[in-house]
């Protein structure tokens, strides 16, 4: 859920780092997040898949650019009430399925933690307001420690990211059981 | 790694060079494209780098790209419809998108979302340019230059709706029909929130290393087309050309004209005839009057009989300015798709021309054709559609925002 702590937390530096992401014809520029709280990242690529409603995901390549490793424990947004960090890996049966990646993903110094279609992503459900192609999608990178992140991305049409969901807890009322037809197009399944 | 711009003459680097490999002989491109700037004329320059596919055109600019940077081998015009429903919001968020994905592709890289990146590594000179038709420029709220409409109907036009208008055009152009294949499907997929595709237009000229670069194209009525184009990177150029109103400046027009020529019955006429129907020898591009494509036609020069040398119903005659802003700038290409019915081809022209004002520089010249040219007796107009081309944009902005934002 997007809570108003998390609001508290964000800092002067994803200010900074909204500003200069802020279009998307220059979303190559790395984004330069300073130490304030210790979390020093550039982040390239970020995008959502654009969705009416329900499951989607956010993807985009995070470089860890400190001196130390960090890890992404959490990510929230206004554009989904509920945001986890899935990984996706190939099930018995041979199809690709995602689930919640426990401890979030540690990044070594100077390496780059890539989420993509059919790979880590971070997983937004529970979408009601849809996120329209073009849209920015601003979404709060939370990292061990306390420091935060913003990072901006631009929603995107994409037909693909269809991975079968298989989480193993509680969603509240989403239906993401792997059952035939769940991924994360799950329109109308917001109920 | 640069190149200056092998069009504009003057420096600017434009055209850059992606791979160290791809950059044998370059310092003698260079030079040569020196030469021919302290000269002022449009000499064919020779490329001597061998392999072009690394060739990236910036898409950031005062202008867009894909008017006054180098022809390329092949050009996909696509027009599409705007859904309803679709707003200025829509449209800002539309334009967003596909200005970063050409902005990616021209540099070689997949778009964002790109599902398909590995095609997108030889822009191979790529340029993607947008154009507005009415219907986006209406909504947008935004003021419609007067002489965005289509154009007044013409005696020898023949339109066909399938070829014809549109809301919003996708221009992508390259030396590589795959990089063409990839950027048009990249941008469509982009925008089909938004749009539907309403046609598609494909053109070639010859392929790039086939002839020096710079040569005058030939039609496939084999003339040769475009002589007295304005050379980009000249203040002619620039006059013609480039808008200075409002959201428009920076930007231009296009007029886009699908051309069908007659080849079958073309091949009834004899060099002679052909020479004299267009004011230009068929086989050099000189005019009648002269010896070199270059040498300016005599209009006044007559035959012992009395009569003048260039017919006064010939299309160069017809064709010539008679005021002195009815210039326009030429970039077009041929077509030759599978015919219907009886014959053996469907070929022609995808004539597209460039001119800060169409109304005032190009309809003069379309009204004079179309009272008496005698290649009317070989061509047919069969699709017609005008287009806003907004300014370029820098980087960290979108094409269209002068109208948008």
């Amino acid at each position: 859920m997007f809570t108003v702590p998390t609001h508290a937390r964000l800092s002067a530096v994803a200010v900074l780092a909204a500003a200069s992401l802020a279009a998307c014809a220059s979303s190559d520029d790395a984004t330069e997040a300073g130490s304030a709280t210790n979390v020093d990242v550039a982040i390239v690529d970020a995008w959502t898949k654009a969705t009416d409603s329900g499951m989607t995901a956010t993807f985009g390549e995070i470089t860890n650019e400190g001196d130390e490793a960090i890890t992404l424990i959490a990510a929230t947004t206004d554009a989904s009430s509920m945001v986890e960090l899935h990984e996706t890996s190939m099930d018995d049966a041979g199809g690709m399925s995602m689930s919640e990646k426990d401890g979030g993903f540690t990044i070594e110094a100077g390496d780059t933690l890539v989420l993509e279609p059919g790979g880590n992503h971070i997983m937004l459900m529970g979408v009601t307001d849809p996120i329209e192609a073009g849209a920015d999608v601003p979404v709060t990178l939370e990292f061990e420690g306390g420091g935060t992140v913003e990072m901006d991305t631009v929603a995107k049409d994409y037909t693909g990211a269809n991975e079968e969901y298989v989480g193993d807890k509680d969603h509240g009322s989403m239906e993401h059981s792997g059952d035939a037809g769940s991924d994360e197009d799950h329109s109308g399944n917001d109920h | 790694m640069t190149e200056p711009d092998a069009s504009s003459g003057h420096g600017t680097t434009r055209r850059r060079l992606l791979f160290g490999g791809a950059a044998a002989g370059l310092g003698a491109a260079v030079a040569l494209t020196t030469d021919r700037a302290a000269a002022g004329q449009a000499a064919p320059v020779p490329d001597t780098t061998g392999i072009n596919g690394a060739v990236a055109h910036l898409f950031h600019g005062a202008h867009q790209s894909g008017i006054a940077t180098p022809v390329a081998s092949y050009a996909s015009f696509v027009a599409l419809d705007l859904n309803a429903g679709i707003n200025r919001e829509a449209l800002r968020r539309l334009m967003r998108v596909l200005s970063d994905d050409a902005a990616r592709l021209m540099e070689g890289r997949g778009a964002l979302a790109d599902t398909e990146p590995e095609l997108a590594t030889v822009p191979a000179g790529l340029t993607v340019t947008f154009g507005f038709g009415p219907g986006f420029v209406k909504r947008a709220d935004g003021p419609t230059p007067a002489w965005l409409a289509p154009l007044p109907a013409f005696g020898i036009d023949d339109l066909n709706e399938a070829y014809s208008d549109g809301d919003l055009l996708l221009l992508v152009s390259a030396d590589d029909q795959v990089t063409v294949a990839h950027a048009v499907r990249m941008l469509l997929k982009d925008a089909r929130s938004f749009a539907t595709l309403k046609w598609r237009q494909d053109g070639f000229r010859r392929a790039y290393g086939s002839e020096v670069s710079g040569t005058t194209m030939r039609n496939l009525f084999g003339q040769v087309d475009g002589t007295t184009n304005p050379n980009p990177g000249t203040p002619t150029f620039d006059k013609v050309v480039w808008s200075t109103d409002g959201w428009m400046a920076g930007g231009t027009s296009l007029v886009l004209r699908r051309i069908r020529l007659n080849l079958d019955t073309w091949d009834e006429v004899d060099p002679t005839g052909r020479s004299f129907s267009v004011g230009r020898d068929i086989s050099t591009g000189a005019p009648l009057t002269g010896s070199r494509e270059s040498d300016e036609p005599d209009f006044e020069a007559t035959t012992p009989a009395g009569h003048t040398v260039i017919s006064p119903v010939s299309h160069i005659a017809r064709s010539r300015p008679v005021e002195p802003h009815e210039v326009i700038f030429r970039r077009g290409y041929n077509y030759d798709v599978p015919p219907s019915g009886d014959g053996v081809s469907e070929s022609g022209l995808l004539f597209a021309s460039y001119q800060a004002d169409p109304v005032r520089q190009f309809v003069p010249i379309q009204r004079r054709l179309d009272e008496a040219d005698l290649l009317n007796t070989w061509t047919t107009p069969i699709g017609s559609a005008v287009f806003a081309i907004p300014p370029g944009c820098s980087a960290g902005g979108y094409v269209g925002e002068t109208l948008l934002a």
